[in-house]
């Protein structure tokens, strides 16, 4: 009996140690084996080429966490990231509008994409896998008629005739591009991002109230709490982090790609899952996913250094996502039995 | 008398710690419709779920036709014919198969062919409607368009095609209209006719002496006594229901009462609700007590802002308050302590800190910044006046006692100054020692000059903590009792329908 009863406790303490920790040891488990491998890895050069890799996903991904916090979900932010970005350069391209416009017009593109999410969800009741699935698929069809399939880059050739007639400009291009005491631009964005989403969803009250409504929507009711305003607001927050990732992207590659953000909605998922668990947190959250980031992209560093194909990424990925999903979805079964 | 056709004996059994049955009888003649009443608790329904496979008893046997059987699950109970029609009816029904389907789903379920004959379906199924004079229900329409008395009926055929020989009825009136009722008693007549016998369970004793022919009592997971009904009075029922020395102090606290507080003019919320009326004054303890179904739940959320109201008016401190959401309810200075406990009131996985300054964001944060150190403080204090067994404020509730997580719940209002309470059932699932804690609170506040209102089905609590009693019965207020004039067989009496003569 009493056997049994030690056994059963030293499982316990296992499952609870890996969700504390088992992101945290993972990470340190690649860092130690590619170092181990190559010399180039561990330098400073490498790791600031880390985080701009990184910085694209974890804007995807803080999005994501908003609408996991409130007990949604967002797979629509990979469109709505190629959307912003096409928007973006044409902008540019197309119209030579003002650069404060360039930037204003894609966010409030994805507002607009965030409403809509959330009346198919808020409004409509239509569960927001489903919804947002129909979103990814309606926003992604948009950006490609817009361009009519086409990417958009400096002196295209327009089907109306005649070459494009703007430019990315410099400035612009400086956000994707450009480096500041040390770090590349799009470093210190994503740092302020997850800053500011660190900052609302663990010390205001907007940030209470957003895990509230996910953690038990009836009594978030009962204390007075709009739900349904919460939810939009974090379907709205989504979008804008979406849009922002794609004016990011354009910045850095300096065109207007399609289908730019399609392969990066799985990297971003992965990032919040992985993110979970980080130090037992057990709920979404925006250092988790900026962890959970940053675990991905070594991983996927390291085995560029290692000449994996790239094709073969996309099983790298899946793997890391079923782990973490693994290890939150085992303890939440745990700590539920625990308690009948 | 020979053989009962069935008959359970000296059934125990437990749930771990807590006995919910305890040599536990019951008897049944063919063709006989025999009630088993008795008070939440007293193992009705465990006896039941026994009979119809859902559980195993610890002990004792189980005969029927004079043989022993082993209901190991409802598939067996039911090859052995005995079926239940439960009292929620669309957890039984698939809503887009159609009538013939959901009628013939055991036989389906358990036929051999893999092709099923249509019209042969059809048949069957329409012949068990004749059997039940319900011819007028076509049996190719999906069964979401049934009302719930006809998926009754489908759940009553689906027995009969079975042949089955035991049909156990659990709350079968409880969500019927009066006329619906008297179909159903025809049906059940039917049923009896063919030998088949029907257990009856209802909380309406009216119905239990117009349809039974004998009545069993539980009380504590055993059998109290049978009657045969046509001797037995709805004193006698509700005294056997009840025992006898159940009689517990009463509280005597006079302080004088303020002034009018909540004041309800005919309520009614066109659905179960009807035609409410009642006042609540400044440090006065109401009670609201009635059976399960009666409309207490209803109304503490119309209270709340919950249920939409279509006629009526609610006005506390003498201001019309029209509560869409329950933040207009906040506002106005309600509190709702609601019934279900883990699903309404409470972050169970969050800390007691966060719990408790929840409803009240905006006095523990500065502009938008939460105040951790004001949160604490206040989660402190909330532990000792409440004196909640924790010595951690971090703690997250699902590590609590119920007793405990239910003083969260009532501490967490106490920060908004509230001056009208609602508990709803505040004592389910919480300890005789947190029980005891939980009413000093509601004196308390009640003493301090608050108003409370306090829903319960459990009568015996009720007349303990009340000033004034109503009792609620198929939404409508049919009794009031000042402190005093309530005992528990009166307010059982009005509670399940009957009047004193």
């Amino acid at each position: 009996m009493q056997a049994v009863g030690k056994k059963n406790k030293l499982k316990e303490n296992g499952i609870q140690f890996l969700f504390k920790y088992g992101a945290i040891a993972l990470l340190i488990i690649i860092i130690l084996y590619f170092s181990s491998i190559s010399e180039a890895f561990l330098t400073y050069a490498n790791f600031t080429d880390i985080l701009r890799s990184i910085s694209i996903v974890t804007l995807l991904a803080l999005g994501v966490t908003f609408t996991l916090v409130v007990g949604g979900f967002d797979l629509s932010v990979g469109s709505t990231m190629s959307l912003s970005t096409v928007v973006t350069a044409s902008l540019m391209v197309w119209y030579e509008m003002p650069l404060w416009l360039v930037i204003i017009l894609p966010i409030l593109v994805g507002v607009l994409v965030g409403v809509l999410n959330s009346f198919l969800i808020v409004v409509l009741g239509i569960p927001d896998l489903l919804a947002t699935l129909s979103m990814m698929y309606i926003v992604a069809g948009f950006h490609r008629t817009y361009t009519e399939g086409y990417s958009i880059y400096n002196n295209m050739p327009l089907t109306a005739g005649g070459t494009a007639p703007g430019q990315l400009s410099e400035a612009f291009l400086w956000i994707g591009q450009g480096r500041m005491l040390g770090l590349p631009v799009p470093v210190w964005i994503m740092l302020g991002m997850v800053l500011i989403a660190y900052v609302v969803l663990h010390h205001t009250r907007w940030g209470r109230v957003l895990y509230m409504t996910g953690g038990n929507a009836e009594a978030a009711t009962l204390s007075g709490v709009n739900i349904r305003k919460v939810k939009f607001a974090a379907y709205v927050i989504s979008g804008i982090f979406a849009s922002m990732a794609g004016i990011l992207f354009t910045a850095r590659v300096g065109s207007g790609q399609i289908d730019a953000g399609a392969p990066m909605l799985m990297e971003a998922v992965a990032a919040v899952f992985v993110g979970y668990s980080v130090l037992g947190a057990g709920k979404p959250n925006a250092i988790g996913t900026f962890f959970g980031a940053a675990v991905i992209g070594i991983l996927l560093n390291g085995l560029t250094i290692l000449n994996l194909p790239y094709y073969a990424f996309d099983i790298i990925k899946g793997a890391v996502l079923v782990s973490a999903l693994a290890v939150t979805y085992v303890y939440a079964k745990k700590r539920f039995t625990q308690t009948g | 008398m020979a053989n009962p056709f069935l008959s359970m004996n000296s059934i125990r059994k437990s749930f771990g710690n807590v006995k919910a049955l305890e040599d536990a009888k019951f008897h049944l003649e063919k063709g006989e419709v025999h009630a088993l009443l008795g008070v939440n608790g007293a193992g009705k329904s465990t006896l039941m779920k026994i009979l119809s496979g859902v559980y195993e008893q610890d002990e004792g046997e189980i005969l029927l036709d004079g043989k022993i059987v082993h209901l190991r699950s409802p598939k067996v109970a039911k090859e052995q014919g005995i079926y239940c029609v439960y009292q929620e009816v669309d957890t039984a029904i698939v809503p887009e198969l159609s009538v013939a389907e959901n009628i013939m789903l055991d036989t389906i379920a358990t036929h051999n062919n893999l092709f099923i004959s249509t019209s042969k379906l059809y048949k069957e199924a329409s012949n068990a409607l004749k059997q039940l004079q319900a011819e007028n229900i076509s049996v190719q329409q999906p069964a979401h368009k049934l009302t719930l008395a006809e998926k009754q009926l489908v759940l009553i055929a689906r027995a009969l095609v079975s042949s089955a020989k035991i049909i156990i009825f659990d709350e079968p009136t409880a969500p019927l209209s009066l006329h619906e009722s008297a179909k159903l008693f025809s049906v059940i007549h039917q049923l009896k006719a063919q030998g088949v016998g029907c257990i009856f369970i209802s909380h309406r004793l009216p119905e239990v002496f117009e349809i039974s022919d004998r009545i069993t009592v539980m009380r504590d997971g055993t059998l109290v006594d049978v009657f045969q009904t046509v001797d037995a009075t709805a004193e006698d029922i509700i005294e056997a229901m009840l025992g006898t020395s159940l009689h517990q102090e009463q509280h005597t606290s006079n302080y004088p009462l303020g002034e009018t507080l909540l004041d309800v003019k005919e309520l009614s919320d066109g659905h179960k609700l009807n035609n409410l009326s009642f006042t609540v004054s400044e440090g006065e303890i109401v009670g609201i007590v009635g059976l399960v179904g009666a409309g207490k739940t209803e109304l503490a959320k119309a209270l709340f802002g919950l249920e939409l109201l279509t006629s009526g008016s609610v006005k506390l401190s003498g201001k019309e308050v029209r509560a869409a959401h329950p933040k207009d309810a906040i506002s106005a200075g309600m509190a709702l302590i609601p019934e279900e406990r883990r699903k309404e009131g409470l972050f169970v996985h969050e800390s007691l800190q966060t719990n408790a300054s929840f409803p009240n964001l905006r006095k523990f944060s500065n502009l938008l910044f939460m105040n951790k150190s004001a949160e604490k403080s206040f989660a402190k204090d909330i532990i000792k006046r409440l004196q909640i067994k924790t010595d951690n404020t971090e703690t997250p509730l699902i590590h609590l006692s119920g007793g405990n997580q239910q003083k969260v719940v009532i501490g967490k209002w106490t920060s908004r100054d509230s001056i009208l309470y609602l508990f709803d059932e505040p004592t389910k699932g919480v300890d005789i020692g947190a029980k005891a804690d939980i009413f000093g609170l509601i004196r308390e506040l009640a003493e301090s000059g608050k108003g409370c209102l306090y829903f319960s089905s459990e009568i015996q609590e009720a007349i303990g903590i009340s000033d004034r009693i109503l009792v609620m019965y198929n939404g409508q207020i049919v009794k009031e009792f000042s402190r005093g004039d309530a005992t528990q067989e009166r307010i059982l009496l009005y509670a399940s329908g009957g009047k004193e003569e």
